[in-house]
C-alpha cells in the first residue's frame, strides 16, 4: 500500500433531475482494497463508471499514477489498465468461457479471418492457472452457475493485465464458500500490487477484505476510514447521516385467527410438490429456504403468473380459480417481485402512472377516460404516506433509487386495495436506511389488517419480521414454525431437510 | 417527501423537444420552399399538401399506437386497400347506401386489425411476422374480391364529395379545404384523446414500456394488445375509405409502400421504435414533413426518384437527431 494509482478530484456529474456526484474525490493505492459504501443512489457506481469510461464527468480531474487522463470509453479504460466488473454480469450466454474472455481480441492465425479457438482455449487455461480458478474454457457460459460466471468476469477483467480492478457488488449472488474463494483471489491480486475498488452492501464483509472504507451519501464523499478504525454502526450512521435503530421493532400483536388465504396441495412440475399452508389476517408469514427451494414459485403460482398443475386456493373460505394475474388482483392479491425493474415497474413511465397501474378501473369516468384529478390526488397521498422521495409525481421511476422504487410498487398495490401482499425479497438491493423504513412499513401494513407473505433469503430479516415461518426445500414445505420456535438453527435444519443433494447452484441465506 | 414545486425540466432533454424540433423543421421547409418558388406559396398548393397528407396521416395515427405499444404494423397499406375494395363492393357492386359502405370499410379494417391483434397477443406471433402475413392476406383478398379490376363510384358522386367536397368552403368560400383534410384533423384529435386521456392510451404506453410488469399488475394484456391493433386497423379502414373517395375508385393494386410511409411519419415525429413513448402531434407533424418535402421538391422540378431518396435521408436524420438529443 504505497504508490497512488488513481486520484480523482472535484468530480461532478448530473443526470436529469439528479445531482449524482457533487465534488467527489477518491484515491486508490496499489495493493489495497478500497471499499466504497453508501446507500443506493449515493453515487458509488456512478463514480466508478466515470473511472471505467462508461460515463463522462461534467467536471473534475482524474489522475493515473500522477498523470491527468481523460477517459472517454471503456476500451481506453482497459488500455489504461482499468477493468470493471458490473453488478449485472455482461457475458454472452451462448459463447464459451474462453470466447467470452477474449471477446473482441480473439487470437487469429496470420492473414486469416478465422478465429483460432484452440489458442483461445489455451490462453484461457493459462489465465485460470495463474489465478487458480477452476473453470473449463470450453463450457458455454449459460451452463454455469452465477458464481462461476462471476469468476469468468473476474478472469476476463484480469486478462487485460489490469492494475485497477473495480468490482460492483461482486458478492451479491454468491454463497459463503464462493465468497471465500473470491476473497482469496482478491488477496492474491492485492499482493501483486493491483488496486481494487470494492463496492458492497454487505458491511460485514468489509472487515475481512478492505484496507480502507470510503462512505458516500447523496453524491458526496462523507469520510474515508481505515478499516481497523471502523465498526459497522459507525459506517451505517455515516451512510445514512442519521441514527438507525437496528434493534428489531416489536412484532405486532398476534394476528387474528381469521384465515384469509389457504392453499391446499399446490403442484407444479418439480418446482412445487403438495404445498399447503394458510395465511391469517394481519399476519406476516415468512418464507425461508435456500435459493431454488420453490418459494418464488409458490408466489407466482398463487398470483396466477405461472400455471399450476393441481391444487386448490381458498380466499376467505371461498375456493377460487386463479388463471392469470388479473384474477389474483380481483381477489385482492398483490405480488411484489424481487426484480422490480423487470416485473414491478414500467420504468419509462412516471410515479403517478405506476401507482395507478394495478387499479386503473378506479380512475375511470365516462367508461374509458382517465380521471387525472383523482389519480393525482391518490398518488400524492400515497407518495406522502409511504414517504417516497421523488421530485414530482411526473418523475420517471427510472430515476428513483431502489428503495423508492420498491415503495412505488408497494403504493401500486395499496392503491389497488389488495388485502394479501406477497413480497419476494422485499429489501433486495435496498440500502440500510431504506431497509428499516420498508420493515416499518411491513409492520404497519400487517397491523392495519393486511396479510403479508414475505419471501426472504436473509435469515435476520425472516426472524425479525415474521409471525410464523414456512420453510421450504426442493419444492416442498418442510416445516411451519411459530414465532417461539424461530431460531436460525431451526430454520436451517428444515431448509436442508431431505436436501442431501444441495447443488452448487443453491445459495445459502446469510 | 414530495416536492410540490415540479422539477424544472430541462427542455433540451424533455420529450417535447423532438416535437419542437420536428415542428421547427416543418416551418423551415415551408419557409425555404416558399422563398424558392412562387408556385409553392399559393393557397391552392398548401391545400394540395394538406390533401396529400390526409391518407398517410390517418394511417400513421394507427401506426403510432402500434409502435408505442412496442410493436410494428406492416399490414397498414394493404388493409387500407382491402377496406377501399370492400367499400366499393358495398356501394357499387351491392348498391347499398353510402354510409353502409363507409361503415363496411371501417369494419373491414378493424376486423383485420382484430385478427392481427389476436395473432400477436393470443398466439404470441411476433408483430413483424403477424402483420407481414396480414399484409399478404389483405393484398391477395383485395385482388380476389375485386377480380383484379378497379371498382368505380361513378353512380354515387356523393361518395367522392364526402372527401373532396368542402363543407368549410360552403361556409367560408375563401377556405375551400377539402373534407378529407378536416377528417384527418378530426381523426388526429380523436387519436390524441384516446392516447392521452383514456385507459387504452395508458395501457398502450405501459405495454410498450414493460409488458411483463403490466401483466403482473393484473392488466389483461391479451385484450388491450388486441385493442391496440384493432384501433390501428380502424385507422387503416378510414384511410381506405378516404383514398377510395379521393380517387373515386377502389384500386386493388394500390397500397404497397403505404405502411412504410406511415412508419416514417411516426418515426420523424419522435415516437421511439422500441416502444413506450411517442405522440400523435409528432406523428402529424412527421406526416406533414413528408408531404411538404415531396410537394416542394416536385415544384422545384426535382425528379420523383430523388424525392424518395430525400425522404429516406430525412427519416435517418430525424432518428439520428433524436439519438443525439438523448445521449447527453
Amino acid at each position: 500500500m504505497d504508490e497512488v494509482l488513481v486520484q480523482m478530484e472535484g468530480i461532478d456529474k448530473r443526470f436529469p433531475g439528479v445531482h449524482a456526484l457533487d465534488q467527489c474525490h477518491f484515491e486508490l493505492r496499489s495493493g489495497e482494497v478500497h471499499a466504497l459504501v453508501g446507500e443506493n443512489g449515493a453515487g458509488k457506481s456512478t463514480l466508478m463508471k466515470i473511472l471505467g469510461g462508461i460515463y463522462h464527468k461534467d467536471a473534475g480531474h482524474v489522475y493515473l499514477e500522477g498523470q491527468e487522463v481523460e477517459i472517454v470509453n471503456t476500451r481506453q479504460a482497459q488500455d489504461l489498465g482499468i477493468s470493471m466488473i458490473h453488478q449485472e454480469l455482461n457475458l454472452m450466454p451462448h459463447l464459451t468461457v474462453a470466447q467470452n474472455i477474449f471477446f473482441g481480441r480473439e487470437p487469429r492465425a496470420k492473414f486469416s479471418f478465422v478465429v483460432d479457438d484452440k489458442t483461445t482455449n489455451q490462453q484461457a487455461e493459462h489465465l485460470f492457472e495463474k489465478l487458480s480458478l477452476q473453470l473449463d474454457p470450453n463450457t458455454k457460459v449459460a451452463d454455469l452457475t452465477v458464481a462461476k460466471q462471476q469468476m469468468v468476469e473476474i478472469a476476463k477483467a484480469l486478462s487485460f493485465n489490469s492494475k485497477i480492478l473495480i468490482m460492483d457488488e461482486p458478492t451479491a449472488a454468491l454463497t459463503d464458500t464462493e465468497i471465500n474463494d473470491l476473497f482469496s483471489i482478491i488477496k492474491q491480486l492485492r499482493q501483486n500490487g493491483v488496486g481494487i475498488v470494492h463496492i458492497s452492501h454487505r458491511l460485514e464483509e468489509l472487515k475481512l477484505i478492505a484496507d480502507r472504507i470510503t462512505v458516500m451519501r447523496d453524491g458526496k464523499m462523507i469520510d474515508t476510514l481505515m478499516t481497523e478504525n471502523a465498526n459497522i454502526d459507525k459506517i451505517i450512521s455515516l451512510m445514512v447521516g442519521r441514527i438507525i435503530y437496528e434493534s428489531a421493532p416489536e412484532i405486532p400483536e398476534n394476528p387474528s385467527e381469521e384465515i384469509v388465504l389457504e392453499v391446499r396441495n399446490l403442484n407444479r412440475g418439480k418446482a412445487l410438490q403438495d404445498v399447503s399452508f394458510s395465511l391469517m389476517k394481519g399476519e406476516i408469514l415468512g418464507f425461508a429456504g435456500l435459493m431454488g427451494a420453490g418459494r418464488t414459485d409458490v408466489a407466482r403460482t398463487i398470483f396466477g403468473a405461472d400455471k399450476l398443475d393441481s391444487g386448490e386456493i381458498y380466499i376467505k373460505g371461498q375456493q377460487v380459480q386463479i388463471n392469470k394475474p388479473k384474477d389474483a388482483v380481483v381477489y385482492g392479491i398483490g405480488y411484489l417481485s424481487e426484480d422490480r425493474k423487470r416485473y414491478g415497474l414500467t420504468l419509462g413511465m412516471d410515479v403517478q402512472d405506476n401507482i395507478a397501474m394495478a387499479s386503473m378501473k378506479n380512475f375511470l369516468r365516462w367508461l374509458a377516460f382517465v380521471d387525472f384529478k383523482k389519480e393525482t390526488s391518490v398518488a400524492r397521498e400515497m407518495v406522502n404516506a409511504l414517504n417516497i422521495k421523488t421530485p414530482s409525481l411526473e418523475q420517471k421511476v427510472n430515476f428513483l433509487s431502489g428503495g423508492n422504487q420498491q415503495k412505488v410498487v408497494i403504493g401500486k398495490w395499496l392503491t389497488a386495495d389488495t388485502d394479501i401482499l406477497i413480497f419476494d425479497e422485499p429489501t433486495r438491493g435496498i440500502d440500510v436506511g431504506a431497509k428499516s423504513e420498508i420493515y416499518k412499513l411491513l409492520n404497519d401494513l400487517a397491523s392495519s389488517g393486511k396479510s403479508i407473505i414475505m419471501i426472504s433469503s436473509e435469515l435476520p430479516e425472516i426472524l425479525r419480521m415474521s409471525h410464523r415461518v414456512v420453510v421450504m426445500c426442493e419444492g416442498r414445505i418442510t416445516g411451519i414454525l411459530d414465532a417461539n420456535e424461530l431460531t436460525q438453527e431451526s430454520i436451517m435444519t428444515y431448509a436442508t431437510m431431505r436436501g442431501s443433494m444441495v447443488g452448487e447452484n443453491v445459495r445459502m441465506p446469510i | 417527501m414530495l416536492n410540490e414545486s415540479k422539477a424544472s425540466k430541462n427542455l433540451l432533454h424533455s420529450d417535447a423537444m423532438q416535437q419542437i424540433m420536428a415542428f421547427g423543421a416543418l416551418i423551415v421547409l415551408l419557409i425555404g420552399f416558399s422563398i424558392a418558388s412562387p408556385y409553392f406559396r399559393t393557397f391552392d398548393n398548401f391545400v394540395g399538401i394538406l390533401l396529400a397528407t390526409a391518407v398517410n396521416g390517418v394511417l400513421a395515427l394507427g401506426a403510432t399506437f402500434v409502435i408505442i405499444n412496442g410493436g410494428i404494423d406492416l399490414s397498414v397499406g394493404t388493409v387500407m386497400t382491402l377496406s377501399a375494395v370492400m367499400s366499393g363492393v358495398f356501394i357499387t357492386n351491392l348498391g347499398l347506401p353510402i354510409p353502409v359502405g363507409i361503415i363496411g370499410g371501417l369494419l373491414t379494417g378493424s376486423l383485420a386489425g382484430f385478427i392481427t391483434g389476436n395473432m400477436i397477443s393470443r398466439m404470441k406471433i411476433p408483430p413483424f411476422i403477424a402483420t407481414l402475413g396480414m399484409l399478404y392476406i389483405a393484398k391477395g383478398l383485395s385482388l380476389v374480391i375485386s377480380d383484379l379490376r378497379p371498382i368505380y363510384f361513378n353512380d354515387t358522386p356523393m361518395f367522392r364529395e364526402m372527401a373532396m367536397g368542402s363543407v368549410l368552403g360552403n361556409i367560408i368560400p375563401a377556405l375551400r379545404v377539402p373534407n378529407a383534410v378536416l377528417i384527418l384533423f378530426a381523426a388526429a384529435i380523436f387519436a390524441h384523446v384516446i392516447l392521452t386521456r383514456t385507459i387504452l392510451g395508458r395501457y398502450t404506453f405501459a405495454l410498450g414500456s414493460n409488458e411483463e410488469a403490466t401483466r403482473l399488475s393484473g392488466v389483461n394484456v391479451v385484450v388491450w394488445k388486441t385493442a391496440v391493433y384493432t384501433l390501428a386497423g380502424f385507422f387503416s379502414g378510414l384511410g381506405g375509405v378516404l383514398i377510395a373517395a379521393r380517387l373515386n375508385s377502389a384500386q386493388p393494386a394500390l397500397g404497397a409502400g403505404y405502411e412504410l410511409d406511415a412508419i416514417a411519419a411516426v418515426v420523424i415525429g419522435g415516437t421511439s421504435l422500441s416502444g413506450g413513448e411517442g405522440s400523435i402531434l409528432g406523428t402529424i407533424i412527421g406526416a406533414f414533413i413528408i408531404s411538404t418535402l415531396t410537394n416542394g421538391l416536385r415544384i422545384l422540378s426535382v425528379p420523383q426518384e430523388w424525392q424518395i431518396v430525400v425522404t429516406g435521408c430525412i427519416v435517418i436524420l430525424a432518428v439520428y437527431l433524436d439519438i443525439l438529443r438523448r445521449r447527453r
